[in-house]
């Protein structure tokens, strides 16, 4: 079939279902939407400058000359072009977001509200330390709240995501380390973590080497203890780990790691399982970074911002990052950085990021918790786990769920594709839940389960949500067992089919160019 | 509470389909002596949205609101106008609560956007490819740094004096771990750069040459110099651009040969926030883009052979490749980047060159008043809208004095490089389209004052 270069079908025959075709290619809420670049202009724009004053310029001869081919689009066009983009998204705000391990809670708008006020929203990272005391201040009651639902001794705000809390985190435990005068190579990851544990281990510069999973879907104790050694310096669990469940033998395994002169590492992706019921400093966790757009509900965004403060043990607290605030004996608040750190803080690894920090997921995340206060956090894990349980237990006779024998889950139920027929997949189940209305669940994650399929529900679902998901899933797995092959065709419903993802890497088309459009319209 | 739905009855009734007793029985695998008994001693209970509103409303009031006054602070973050739609798109709940877009299929608004963003950053930068966003200009300094080693496999880096401190700091913190050799040094208050010396520095061990445009000063220089004796030692040139607006005014560090040019795109779209969440650029040539860290949207069609977008060469990411990855980054900044591609689509190339002349005229006022001003000395020949002074007292405690007179007047370069005396005289002054008259004319004011 010939694809129009817009994208659009103008003359698309009547599809499948032998709905009528239209001639714009729209069908009635369901609006195509070109490229920018197919739409804007060079010479138009959405915003009114004031005349600017002729005079001489000091650009130094570097003045540009050609183009840079940037359409613009009057107001008008643009809100539509982004708000008939935006239709094309799934979200939370819509219904059921289950994509295991991300928390895909609901975020309050009172979160928004607080971090547009002026005083955080316009405030500049550099200015005199005397004109941001209630940001400094925002960032002290956060870290006072995190320490505290933690019971860790320490705590570094400024980085920017999980991934960067696990850098941070492995860096402390280095230069903690390198302090001793024990230069250890080697960092130990489950077979079951996230991929960015192994890939913040080699970035840190460390050697990475698996333990293997134990039939109960558990890190194997006895494994983790005969490779410990002196050539370890850290081992990174995640508690509660990948399959949903908890660790049962963290503290053994905490005492095994620190017997062994290493350090633990906390992936604390899976916080919300545990916030107000349990504290990881109890467990003898070492360091844990805290991913607030997950726990603390800052919106995911498309795929950030994040923000993972990472909370740390008494051994790895004079190491943290640069810079921090710090609350003075009379009240007043202050910027650690490098030029004060030398006399509070010599040991400070260094610096990670150019500024403080996500002050704006700060501010929402801070909202958050004291919304829901100590009782409330304890409730929130509770009804997680809830809510989770209800799923595994809703579902374990339809689909292979192949920890459920051994009890509860925590805050995500995990299943397999085993039973599946014709060659049905996971993916077939997951994209037929996009024609009913829900976002899928995490797929083929972790590995160490056969076609996987991770459900976090989190706490901010319905009793009623849930039961509408549960009877779509078991439908859905109905036909998948009985080889019903029309599932390998879902979605039919959705903004578009299955995406060619082979033609895409086989072929990178990652910038829009009129040659290329060209070529795609022959 | 307000956020969970579920009822004491669902709770009852769910527990009856779930088979258990009580919650706490879901909680038997945690060690009985690791479970808290009641909510976390010594924290306040739950409390209304008015009373949050009301405590955090308080603690912004603390702050000195830059547009409540006269305002001249950059230095990698500057103050622009964000048009009122701009927020208005980004709080699209189907934008805001979405998540990175594994299901491309119910995910094409975000996808589509990403792949507009990327085009747009490409071409600002005059780059063949762009990401879909790092965390901010300083993370994607040090991955492009990475990204050159890997790529030259050697390991010497040249840092000009004139990039940012802190993007300094971050880059020497990572290669203390990694044990990549970085060459850094001092800014001199001089009209011209570094360029000279990076130029003999470079050899055939260096990796890479890194250079901002504008610089950390404000200076401006031609890259083609520096780019041609990289090349030709087989290192890459990285540039780094904390004000993107500046390119509406002068050329783009591809055009003058960088090979990755990376930058902090908080300037357009996303506010400044007090440090962050900012975003990251990272661009780069396309024969390098099997080397780029992040992730990348790319075009596709549908089982129908419909246009459509999805995340393409994963085999380069963490949750494919693991320790194995070009870089451990999962979750970027995406939001910020809607934001930047929303606002750059508004302004366009006229609004954008518009923007950039309003900017750098300003600036060019500012410049040359305050530079009659007896004692105090511009240091720059060019810049764009940003410029260093020479004040004939420390510019730390001016700053705080001007603070005293409600002006926010530059960032003192004691601040950026503490305990570096021949620094301690200088002030950065960033003067945007935000600067009214009077707010120059109270710059001034109170800079004769605090140097008299």
């Amino acid at each position: 079939m010939t694809v129009n270069p817009s994208g659009w079908r103008p003359s698309a025959p009547a599809n499948e279902q032998g709905e009528a075709a239209t001639v714009t290619g729209n069908r009635a809420l369901m609006l195509e939407e070109p490229l920018l670049f197919e739409i804007g202009s060079i010479g138009q724009t959405g915003v009114d400058f004031a005349a600017v004053p002729q005079g001489a310029t000091r650009l130094g001869g570097l003045e540009r000359s050609k183009a840079i081919g940037l359409p613009g689009l009057s107001e008008p066009e643009a809100v539509r072009h982004y708000t008939r983009l935006s239709r094309q998204n799934y979200a939370i705000d819509l219904g059921l977001f289950p994509l295991g391990s991300c928390t895909m809670k609901h975020n309050p708008r009172l979160n928004e509200k607080v971090a547009r006020l002026p005083g955080f929203a316009d405030v500049h990272p550099l200015q005199p330390q005397e004109t941001v005391q209630g940001a400094l201040q925002v960032v002290n009651e956060l870290a006072f709240w995190l320490l505290d639902l933690t019971g860790m001794h320490g705590v570094a705000m400024s980085p920017k995501a999980g991934a960067h809390g696990e850098l941070c985190g492995l860096l402390c435990i280095r230069a903690a380390l390198e302090a001793r005068g024990d230069k250890r190579e080697v960092v130990l990851v489950p077979e079951s973590a996230h991929g960015t544990n192994p890939a913040t281990a080699a970035f840190a510069g460390y050697r990475v080497e698996n333990i293997p999973a134990s039939a109960a879907g558990r890190v194997d104790l006895d494994a983790l203890k005969s490779r410990l050694g002196p050539d370890v310096a850290a081992v990174m669990i995640t508690n509660p780990n990948t399959c949903g469940l908890f660790e049962p033998d963290m503290k053994a395994i905490s005492d095994a790691v620190h017997a062994a002169g290493a350090f633990v590492y906390c992936d604390g992706a899976n916080f919300n399982a545990i916030v107000g019921k349990v504290r990881p400093g109890d467990l003898g966790i070492d360091a844990m970074h805290i991913n607030l757009h997950k726990t603390f509900s800052t919106p995911h965004g498309g795929g950030g911002p994040g923000s993972g403060p990472v909370v740390l043990s008494e051994a790895l607290s004079p190491y943290g990052p640069l810079p921090f605030a710090a609350k003075y004996p009379d009240g007043s608040y202050r910027i650690v950085e490098e030029e004060t750190a030398g006399d509070e803080h010599p040991n400070a690894f260094g610096r990670m990021v150019a500024f403080h920090g996500q002050m704006g997921m700060f501010t929402r995340a801070l909202a958050y918790i004291l919304s829901h206060g100590a009782d409330g956090l304890k409730q929130v894990a509770e009804d997680a786990v809830l809510n989770a349980n209800y799923i595994l237990r809703s579902l374990e006779d339809v689909l292979d769920a192949p920890f459920a024998s051994s009890g509860p889950c925590m805050h995500e139920a995990i299943f397999s594709d085993r039973g599946f027929a014709n060659g049905i997949s996971t993916i077939d189940l997951a994209k037929a839940l996009i024609d009913e209305g829900f976002h899928p669940m995490t797929m083929y994650f972790p590995l160490v389960v056969h076609g996987a399929m991770l459900i976090e529900p989190t706490e901010t679902e319905s009793k009623a949500s849930l039961d509408q998901f549960i009877m779509a899933v078991r439908s859905i797995a109905e036909r998948a067992k009985s080889g019903d092959e029309t599932l390998k065709a879902a979605p039919v419903h959705a903004p578009r089919r299955r995406l060619d993802e082979t033609l895409a890497a086989r072929k990178p088309v990652l910038t829009w160019s009129e040659s290329v459009a060209a070529q795609a319209a022959e | 509470m307000r956020y969970l739905p579920l009822s004491d009855a669902d709770r009852s009734e769910m527990l009856r389909v779930i088979g258990a007793g009580s919650i706490d029985e879901l909680f038997r695998d945690v060690p009985e002596e690791a479970r808290l008994k009641g909510p976390v001693h010594g924290l306040p209970m739950h409390a209304s949205e008015m009373a949050v509103e009301r405590h955090m409303t308080a603690l912004s009031r603390k702050n000195m609101v830059a547009g409540d006054v006269p305002f001249f602070l950059g230095c990698g973050a500057y103050r622009h106008h964000v048009p009122a739609s701009v927020d208005h798109i980004i709080q699209r709940g189907e934008l805001l609560t979405s998540y990175t877009p594994y299901q491309p299929e119910i995910a094409q608004g975000t996808l589509q956007m990403l792949f507009e963003f990327q085009t747009q950053v490409a071409r600002l930068f005059g780059c063949e490819v762009a990401n879909a966003s790092m965390y901010d200009g300083s993370t994607a300094m040090w991955e492009a740094i990475v990204m050159s080693h890997r790529i030259t496999r050697r390991n010497k880096t040249i840092i000009s004096s004139g990039v940012h401190p802190h993007y300094v700091s971050v880059a020497r913190t990572m290669a203390k771990f990694t044990e990549d050799d970085l060459r850094t040094s001092l800014p001199a208050l001089t009209a011209g750069t570094d360029a000279e010396s990076l130029i003999g520095a470079i050899d055939t061990e260096t990796s890479a040459v890194v250079v901002q445009y504008p610089d950390i000063l404000g200076r401006i220089t031609d890259l083609t110099p520096i780019a041609e004796a990289a090349h030709a030692a087989g290192a890459l040139l990285i540039a780094v651009v904390t004000e993107p607006v500046a390119l509406g005014a002068i050329r783009s560090p591809g055009e003058m040969g960088a090979d990755i040019v990376v930058g902090e795109g908080q300037s357009i779209g996303v506010g400044l926030q007090f440090g962050g969440p900012y975003v990251g650029l990272f661009a780069c040539r396309e024969k390098h883009v099997r080397q780029m860290p992040g992730r990348l949207a790319g075009e596709t069609v549908d089982a129908e052979g419909k246009r459509g977008f999805v995340l393409t060469l994963s085999t380069r990411e963490q949750h494919i490749r693991r320790e194995k990855a070009t870089s451990n980054i999962c979750t970027s900044s995406v939001l910020c980047a809607l934001a930047f591609t929303a606002h750059l689509t508004l302004l366009g190339e006229k609004g954008l060159r518009q923007l950039a002349s309003l900017n750098h005229a300003r600036a060019c006022e500012t410049a040359e008043r305050l530079a009659a001003i007896p004692g105090i000395k511009l240091v720059n020949d060019g810049f764009f809208n940003e410029f260093t002074l020479t004040l004939p007292v420390e510019a730390r405690p001016a700053v705080h004095a001007m603070v005293e007179k409600g002006v926010l007047g530059g960032v003192s370069l004691g601040r950026l490089y503490p305990g570096v005396d021949a620094l301690q005289h200088g002030l950065v002054i960033a003067v945007t389209e935000t600067a009214t008259e009077q707010d120059i004319d109270a710059l001034e004011a109170a800079l004769k004052e605090v140097c008299a």
